[in-house]
């Protein structure tokens, strides 16, 4: 499957799970600010993802479990520096260029962008 | 039994499907309200469609509460999708059939249709009123740092009656 191919798969997942219009969903958009997903729609979209692409999704494989609740992680509502070399060897996926700039936990939500997605499926289909 | 929006579950696969019943009445309250007369049209007593999403709510909430023994607590977190096409009057019995699409530890997502009997027309048997998609959430997997009490404060006596005089075992 080409990374085209992937890309529209993912956008229709996307359109589907959040109600959003094709063009909203671009590479650069983040699936919280930008495209208003709530939590339960990162359930949504893991089990519409396993649905289109025939892969099993491990619990926090895709989107991370409790890391604001996390003290090695996060400290005075800030992502710690151990906390982001974690973050970033469990979610090789996801785009940190936005919370290594600004690292409040507020902005963690950064890092899933529709390109992480593809980055994700990518990666799973390539194993 | 106030808040039950089904009446009896008339099938149950495990982690697959369950079908329920319920009938109409004239003695429910909200049918006064929806619609009464005006000046200048008579009342029109229809169930509203947000408590047949409700009755959607229930039957696939049971089915996705029975597939792990009733230890999760298992919360309506989406309506995915919801069309209704068509109205249920007092007299009338609706269909609600729910079928798991997926499930795991976090939640589960539902897919159900509504069909309706019209008892004074039964040889038309079922007729389809509607779709309602669903996801369901496992409310222990999904904290966000909260504490929720110990017992299953969801499934209730309320639903405990209904399944058993549906002759449904409680697991556990």
């Amino acid at each position: 499957m080409t990374h085209d191919e992937i890309f529209a798969k993912v956008r229709d997942v996307l359109v589907d799970a959040l109600a959003v219009d094709e063009d909203e969903v671009t590479p650069e958009a983040t699936l919280t600010s930008d495209l208003g997903a709530e939590s339960i729609d990162f359930l949504d979209i893991v089990f519409k993802l396993e649905q289109t692409f025939g892969f099993k999704i491990e619990q926090g494989e895709l989107f991370p479990d409790n890391v604001t609740q996390d003290p090695e992680l996060v400290q005075n509502g800030r992502v710690t520096a151990a906390g982001m070399t974690r973050l970033k060897e469990r979610l090789p996926h996801a785009d940190f260029s936005k919370l290594e700039s600004n690292p409040e936990v507020t902005k963690v939500g950064q890092i899933f962008t529709v390109g992480a997605l593809v980055n994700f499926v990518e990666r799973k289909l390539g194993q | 039994m106030r808040w039950m929006w089904i009446d009896r579950v008339t099938e149950l696969t495990p982690r697959k499907r369950m079908v329920a019943i319920k009938n109409v009445t004239l003695s429910e309250e909200h049918l006064h309200a929806h619609f009464p007369a005006t000046e200048t049209e008579a009342a029109v007593p229809v169930m509203p469609a947000s408590l047949m999403i409700e009755g959607m709510a229930q039957t696939a909430g049971v089915l996705v509460g029975h597939a792990e023994g009733f230890k999760e607590k298992v919360v309506l977190a989406k309506v995915s999708d919801a069309t209704i096409d068509a109205d249920v009057g007092p007299g009338m019995t609706i269909r609600y059939t729910a079928e798991i699409t997926q499930i795991d530890e976090q939640g589960a997502a539902t897919r159900g249709t509504i069909e309706v009997l019209d008892h004074a027309n039964a040889e038309t048997g079922y007729q389809p009123v509607g779709t309602v998609d669903l996801m369901f959430s496992h409310l222990d997997h999904n904290r966000s740092g909260l504490e929720f009490p110990e017992h299953n404060f969801v499934f209730g006596d309320s639903f405990k009656t209904l399944l058993r005089t549906s002759g449904i075992e409680i697991p556990g």
